[in-house]
């Protein structure tokens, strides 16, 4: 049994450990820095304190810093990938925890991905060890258009969130209809009453909160939303959810929180940017398979689309549907990042990324779609990114150009720390090599 | 005994008294003279094959890296079309009169991919409720259902597959029911009914579930009690149950033959559709096509197969391959893998990236297959990373025996490897030429030959067809 002191003593030393991450040097490779100083030769990538302190060509290395050699590898920041549910699930169709579907919820709105998120999630360390570093994760479905706030994740440690309300989600599809009682003219008044709604009592709210200031009354108001009012219990719990979902909101009519809209066809889409026009709301258009057909109103408002980019079969949603919507929606400056329509596979983004290339992308929008420009989307841009000093150290050692199929990691480094390439798959891949009797004994 | 060729007629009048005197069949057939009906032959095919190759020009091939399907890479080859046929395969052939040349240099040549399993017109595009085609639920054995007759053939996910380089394909009715239906292999040259499309002379094959499918659909939830079945143990005794009945309806069959070649006037037996496919199965004609994820359902199944005297032809998405590769390969049976699909339910949970590479290590038969009508646009990108991750961990394989993952291998698991599947003089002209090494992301399927005719040319708009459902609307006629 440990005393309190040892316990304060071992929980201080791997607070420390935590804290001060080695010190890498990343040697000899040809990095490519999405939005640093461009592609570099024979790049020196130092990292300190989980940190990117420089990125430059050949250069001396401080001692004390561990060498990963990379010569003749590709180097560049983690990957990110959008729209999962990492973190959120395991198994979806036996049952096991399964916190990406919500039938019921306090507030459609208000709710937080982040809340949820498990660590533990086998796919964590299947998805990273293939440089993916960073991934967009939320609600599947919630039975309402709305489908509440969704996380930025960080690939390693305990606690995974980045950055925990990133965005809201809203689905304008004929899911969204459906939820809200079958037509799109039933789904967008009911869109406009509750953001007209935030907008009355916001409002009310800072008028309220003027004359709060002007009269030093600390008294409640039935109609304020500050949480420092106390009615009974049962008001101050309902407030207290209106409360939430009134600061959501009123992020998103500020345009401080992304309002991240599923939409396809390109009528839905130009609906969608009336959210940017009439209220203000810093929209984002999700899967968009149409969006090319906008793209000239998209890149206009400034509205980024993140997209699949293999979706090319017809629905009566996406009739248009083609593999050169990522290609027309840059030619016409639409900033894209790249979704997953697959949790357990949100991985093979790079795959994802090599086919939006094959089909006209340039190779930097692509990784870039896939790096800075989802950073930038979902509001992580100060700290990852781009292979810059000051960002936090996800780097990736590639055998080859990490777009390719047969491209390969070698080295993973995420804020710092170099993480194994072990996954649970690669453990029972190296248990059946040798086809044994009896597994269980084969560690 | 109540039928119209009541057994008690008989034409000679040699006999007549002593028929009526005794009426019995077995003096009936000791006068050697007895009126028989009609010979049933339990063997049919009622939905003949209507397939033509479209109409197509010699062409010629020149100077690409051409892998043969066989194992083999050869650069700067040569490869001659003519009526429908691969006519010549050579580093120089002289182009035939009125034959269109093709410069293959930097390009790479390949047998056309095969999928075994697509529910491409069954589960077609748009995906609306109306086209759910794709599983009869009614009960745990539906042998008697046809996927062809589902099969629509205006699904424009057929044209998206040939820009992918997919020249013939295997649908598959879905995965609800311990035995689904029959399955059917296609040239992918969409037609004006599914009969335009059908493989000539490929085999039928018949859909066996394992696992969680079967029993979740026919025993979960609130049926749990009165239905079966709802565990494996359910669904291997419907199986089981399923033969025994098959053996029995074979049974009746050879007796009615038997007594029929003896001169009796006798009846078949009542015709069983179910049992139909099923004793086609026991008798060899049908191949199985067995959904099995887990390395225990399948060593189930074999056994099973071997209770009852037939084969598992291929275990489709045979997550679990791996851990037993030694049992498939002694055991003749083809694995049809994705390469890294995983997780989306619990018998997927021990999916690894190096399955495919593992299987064909272990000697082995490895197919690539999709499942998908995104997945089977690029069933050249999945064996690419399949191949990458066998290398990693030593596994050598070269691209070119990777390549009998997409057609050879296919092209065997139905029962067409006489007629396609590799570059070989005589054999069907289903044939890709791409822009590049087509295990790079970047290579594209620049065309597509089945049976010699151009079905897709990326670079030419009159060989980019359009299904009927797209025309007119918006997209129409866009490269996709």
């Amino acid at each position: 049994m440990m005393n309190l002191k040892t316990i304060i003593t071992v929980a201080a030393l791997a607070i420390t450990l935590g804290v001060q991450a080695e010190d890498i040097a990343v040697t000899g490779g040809t990095a490519f820095t999405n939005g640093g100083t461009g592609k570099i030769e024979n790049a020196t990538v130092l990292i300190s304190k989980g940190k990117i302190i420089s990125v430059k060509s050949g250069g001396d290395i401080p001692a004390n810093f561990r060498v990963i050699d990379a010569d003749g590898k590709w180097v560049t920041s983690g990957l990110m990938v959008s729209n999962t549910n990492l973190g959120l699930m395991e198994v979806p169709l036996s049952g096991s925890h399964n916190d990406d579907t919500l039938k019921k919820a306090e507030s459609v709105i208000a709710v937080s991905a982040a809340d949820a998120i498990n660590p533990d999630s086998t796919i964590i360390n299947i998805t990273r060890v293939e440089g993916v570093t960073r991934a967009v994760t939320g609600f599947s479905s919630t039975g309402s258009p709305w489908q509440g706030l969704g996380a930025v994740l960080v690939l390693n440690g305990d606690d995974l969130v980045d950055h925990a309300e990133a965005y809201l989600q809203l689905d304008i599809r004929d899911n969204g209809a459906r939820a809200a009682g079958g037509s799109k003219a039933g789904l967008w008044q009911a869109i406009r009453k509750k953001l007209d709604g935030a907008q009355k009592q916001q409002e009310k709210s800072q008028g309220d909160n003027t004359n709060a200031a002007k009269d030093s009354d600390k008294d409640s108001d039935k109609d304020s939303d500050k949480d420092s009012d106390k009615d009974s219990d049962k008001d101050s719990g309902k407030k207290s959810d209106n409360s939430a979902e009134q600061k959501t909101l009123t992020a998103v009519l500020a345009g401080d929180l992304p309002l991240l809209v599923h939409a396809d066809n390109a009528r839905d889409i130009r609906r969608a940017l009336s959210l940017k026009t009439n209220y203000g709301a810093d929209v984002v258009i999700l899967s968009g398979k149409e969006a090319w057909r906008v793209a000239d109103q998209l890149a206009l408002a400034g509205v980024a689309v993140v997209l699949d980019t293999m979706a090319n079969l017809p629905d009566f949603d996406a009739l248009a549907a083609t593999q050169l919507n990522a290609k027309r929606l840059v030619d016409a400056g639409v900033k894209i990042a790249f979704m997953s329509s697959d949790t357990h596979n949100a991985r093979l983004v790079p795959q994802f990324a090599g086919n939006a290339v094959a089909n006209g992308l340039s190779w930097e929008d692509a990784m870039n779609a896939m790096t800075l420009y989802p950073a930038e989307i979902f509001g992580v841009a100060d700290h990852y990114g781009s292979l810059a000093a000051g960002m936090d150290a996800d780097v990736v050692v590639w055998n080859g150009d990490p777009l390719e199929l047969m491209t390969s990691v070698d080295a993973l480094i995420i804020k710092g720390d170099e993480v194994s390439l072990q996954s649970r798959q690669t453990k029972l891949r190296d248990r059946y090599e040798s086809l044994p009797r009896s597994p269980a004994f084969v560690k | 005994m109540t039928s119209k060729n009541t057994p008690f007629r008989a034409k000679n009048n040699s006999c007549r008294v002593l028929v009526a005197l005794i009426a019995g069949c077995l003096l009936l057939v000791a006068c050697g003279q007895a009126e028989q009906g009609d010979f049933v032959d339990m063997k049919q095919d009622p939905f003949p094959s209507t397939y033509t190759a479209l109409l197509s020009a010699p062409v010629l091939i020149t100077g690409a890296t051409v892998l043969d399907g066989n194992g083999q890479q050869l650069d700067g080859l040569s490869v001659l079309m003519q009526d429908g046929k691969i006519q010549a395969v050579s580093h120089e052939i002289a182009a035939p009169k009125g034959a269109t040349v093709i410069d293959g240099t930097g390009k790479w040549l390949t047998p056309g991919i095969i999928d075994v399993h697509s529910h491409l017109g069954v589960y077609p595009s748009p995906g609306t409720a109306s086209h759910s085609d794709g599983n009869e639920v009614g009960a745990p054995v539906t042998a008697d259902v046809w996927a062809e007759h589902s099969n629509w053939p205006q699904d424009p996910g057929y044209l998206r597959a040939a820009a992918g380089g997919i020249t013939a394909l295997q649908l598959l009715p879905g995965s609800a029911n311990n035995i689904g239906g029959r399955s059917v292999t296609l040239k992918n040259v969409p037609g004006r009914t599914q009969q335009d499309m059908k493989f000539p002379g490929a085999p039928y094959g018949v859909k066996f579930a394992c696992g969680e499918n079967p029993k979740r659909v026919y025993g979960g939830g609130k049926n749990s009690e009165g239905h079966r079945p709802s565990t494996r143990m359910g669904n291997i005794a419907v199986m089981r149950q399923t033969f025994a009945d098959g053996e029995a309806y074979i049974r009746a069959w050879g007796k009615y033959e038997r007594d029929y070649r003896a001169g009796k006037d006798v009846l078949p037996p009542v015709r069983d559709l179910k049992l139909d496919t099923i004793a086609g199965i026991i008798k060899g004609d049908i191949i199985v096509h067995n959904h099995c994820y887990r390395a225990d359902d399948m060593g189930n199944m074999i056994d099973v197969a071997k209770e009852f005297g037939f084969m598992i032809g291929t275990f489709h998405h045979a997550i679990e391959s791996y851990k037993i590769a030694d049992l498939l390969r002694d055991n003749g049976v083809c694995s049809a893998m994705w390469a890294d699909w995983w997780g989306f339910k619990m018998e997927a949970y021990d999916s690894i990236r190096e399955n495919i590479p593992f299987v064909h290590g272990a000697g082995a038969c490895a197919i690539v297959h999709s499942d998908s009508a995104v997945g089977i646009q690029r069933l050249n990108q999945e064996a690419a990373k399949a191949l990458a991750d066998g290398r990693r961990v030593g596994v050598n394989i070269s691209k070119a025996e990777a390549w009998t993952w997409l057609s050879k291998n296919p092209a065997k698991s139905l029962g067409v490897a006489d007629q396609t599947g590799t570059i070989e003089v005589g054999k069907d002209a289903d044939i890709v030429l791409w822009s590049g090494d087509p295990f790079s992301v970047y290579t594209q399927a620049e065309k597509t030959f089945v049976d010699g005719a151009l079905v897709f040319d990326r670079n030419s708009p009159p060989f980019q067809p359009i299904a009927d459902f797209e025309l007119g609307q918006p997209g129409a006629g866009d490269i996709k």
